[in-house]
């Protein structure tokens, strides 16, 4: 997320060109997945902010999202406040609850820290369940069916625009956020914690904001996704989701917008075409005379191992995310290079 | 649970004993991840589908082999240590140089991968586990207590008991706590510093499969089993401070004892609410004591 190059500014146009061009392009299925492509970004952008940042990592994205959601649906559905109207006061109410959590986490490091938001993951939907008369317990808020008060538009796509209008919105705000001082005061933490004390940066102030931003746009991607989904129960923001969102992100790359988006498709797509992956990768093995039967991508579980799989090659192969991948590319055939060269050099000292 | 009506101290001591047995796998699982972290600084969010992976090849050895439950129970540790040091070498070990954040996903990548390899070998759905103990209770002194919780804290604690002689009487195991400590002064003296961290993911693959095959008797056998299993162990790593095997043990046992006479005594706990209390009081204690109950806080030097 850092500087505007004339290369990004063409990329960034061109992006921006295929998100208003796809939903005349595909089914409306489509339309609603790349919706939700949208509401993911918008929460990788926020995890983007703590993690690749500030360098706080973040198991519990999933968490602040139900919150956002929880909001929307009780907002809309009890107080019939117009369901559009809720999306800021989600994001509010999720950054202010990130804000206070941001507290305990600042006593807990690494591995500790991935463990307190895993738990907190773990403790928004028991905690949803619990407090039955306000948030339907197991069996959730059902919100309306998505209207469009756009006669061009059916709902589906009507949605897809407001999602990426809002999220394009978010990411303006976020590249403005990280690109300012208090980026500058962000990245410093993340680098060195003791050089930035050191120059005046309050770790406290700053690891405090970066959760509250981060889990503001988890919040708003919450509302969102609720507004897409039509309902909101314990069990749409399961712990998997946390773990997906930061897997994304570090597919993805952790602090470029490009990444996000790809992070944002991979969360959307991988477990729903995991599966599907395998077949062209059996049929390979068996031209290679591996003996090895037909895999029926149905069966349970199959997507889950090609996906931890998939994870694993991509965690190996791009460390620095798949939007890095170019110049990592760059970096090995350059090493690869100079260790050709090196015979030649001894020969001709 | 609802209030008892009147406390009996039967009641209490079966509870007692119920909350130790639980807290004992918690603790064997907490172990097992604190040996990894130990050995190879990476915290195994896998752990527990590990040992639910390894409970499946114990119910596969009994129903489509015909093994009575002590003869699977040795071969399927057998099959744990393997898989743990397999798991290494290969998955973990290209990794050695990769960030924090790296790690986590790659265990992250570890779970799902087990959890659906369970899923696809065996099906999602549940079965039933049958354990060695059977359902007829002690009577000690008036008061009925589970045979199979009896049981449950005997095996495990003896697993326990059995690793830490391993780690303090024997040279490999000298030589495993050397390659945590001090990898490079360790390489020095000859001790294949790469092969102790493997057999380090052995042991714990091991202790996985002991609270695997242990809790499954009572929770059922499903790809999900430990997952549960998994967040409480980690509580009770953290609890008793990551690094410390006593406090692992230590942090289980309390952990499963405070969940279970809180969930009977405190009339306003429902079970839905179990694990956020159990996080309450883990967030805490390390808002007081960072490094956890036998935690030492590390103090850096600039």
């Amino acid at each position: 997320m850092i500087g505007l190059s004339p290369l990004r500014v063409v990329l960034y146009a061109a992006l921006l060109a295929a998100i208003v061009a796809l939903p005349y392009t595909t089914g409306e299925f489509r339309v609603t997945q790349f919706s939700y492509v949208g509401v993911f970004a918008i929460a990788l952008v926020g995890l983007s902010i703590l993690t690749g940042i500030t360098g706080q990592i973040s198991l519990g994205h999933g968490g602040f999202m139900a919150i956002g959601a929880y909001v929307t649906g009780i907002l809309a559905m009890k107080y019939g406040v117009p369901e559009l109207a809720t999306i800021p006061l989600g994001g509010l109410v999720a950054g202010i609850v990130g804000f206070l959590f941001g507290f305990p986490a600042l006593r807990l490091a690494g591995v500790y820290l991935a463990l307190a938001t895993f738990a907190f993951a773990l403790i928004v939907p028991s905690v949803a369940i619990a407090m039955g008369e306000f948030t339907g317990g197991t069996a959730g808020i059902l919100l309306d069916l998505p209207t469009s008060p756009v006669g061009a538009l059916t709902p589906d796509k009507w949605l897809y625009f407001v999602t990426w209008a809002i999220a394009i919105v978010l990411f303006a705000g976020a590249v403005l956020f990280v690109n300012g001082k208090r980026g500058r005061a962000l990245r410093a933490v993340r680098d060195n914690e003791l050089a930035a004390t050191s120059s005046g940066v309050s770790l406290s102030r700053y690891k405090t904001l970066a959760f509250g931003v981060s889990a503001f746009y988890a919040g708003v991607a919450g509302s969102l996704y609720a507004i897409l989904n039509f309902i909101v129960t314990p069990g749409t923001f399961p712990v998997t989701l946390s773990i997906l969102l930061l897997a994304g992100l570090v597919v993805g790359g952790a602090t470029s917008l490009i990444g996000v988006i790809i992070g944002a498709i991979f969360v959307e797509f991988i477990p729903l075409y995991a599966g599907d992956v395998l077949g062209p990768v059996v049929n390979f093995l068996q031209r290679l005379q591996v003996p090895i039967d037909d895999v029926d991508p149905t069966t349970p579980g199959v997507p889950s191992v090609v996906y931890g799989v998939i994870l694993l090659l991509v965690l190996l192969i791009a460390p620095t995310g798949l939007a890095g991948l170019p110049g990592r590319i760059g970096v090995l055939t350059k090493r690869v290079y100079s260790r050709l060269n090196v015979p030649e050099r001894r020969a001709n000292p | 649970m609802l209030l008892p009506l009147a406390f009996t101290w039967s009641e209490f001591f079966q509870q007692v004993v119920f909350g130790l047995s639980i807290g004992s796998v918690y603790g064997s699982l907490a172990l097992a991840i604190v040996l990894i972290y130990r050995t190879t600084r990476v915290v195994n969010f896998a752990q527990g589908e590990m040992a639910m992976f390894t409970t499946f090849i114990c119910w596969s050895l009994i129903t489509n082999h015909g093994l009575s439950f002590w003869p699977a129970f040795f071969v399927t540790l057998g099959a744990a240590f393997v898989l743990g040091v397999a798991v290494e070498r290969i998955v973990i070990r290209p990794f050695e140089h990769a960030s924090h954040l790296a790690l986590i996903l790659v265990t992250i990548a570890l779970f799902v991968i087990f959890n659906g390899l369970a899923a696809w070998i065996w099906t999602p759905e549940q079965r039933a586990f049958v354990g060695p103990f059977s359902a007829k209770p002690f009577i000690i002194g008036g008061v009925a207590i589970s045979r199979q919780d009896v049981g449950v804290l005997a095996v495990t604690l003896l697993t326990v008991a059995v690793l830490w002689a391993f780690f303090r009487f024997t040279k490999l195991g000298l030589a495993m706590r050397a390659a945590a400590i001090g990898p490079g002064a360790s390489r020095l003296m000859g001790v294949r510093v790469e092969w102790m961290y493997a057999l380090g993911w052995g042991f714990a693959t091991v202790l996985g499969a002991v609270s695997g095959m242990m809790v499954a008797p009572s929770i059922f056998l499903s790809p999900g089993m430990m997952q549960l299993v998994l967040i409480y162990a980690f509580a009770a790593a953290v609890l008793g401070g990551i690094e410390s095997p006593v406090g692992a043990v230590v942090g289980g046992l309390l952990l499963g004892l405070g969940t279970t006479l809180i969930g009977a005594y405190v009339p306003f706990v429902s079970s839905d609410l179990d694990v956020p209390i159990a996080f309450t009081i883990l967030v805490l204690v390390l808002l007081f004591r960072p490094a956890g109950l036998f935690g030492r806080v590390v103090v850096r030097r600039v």
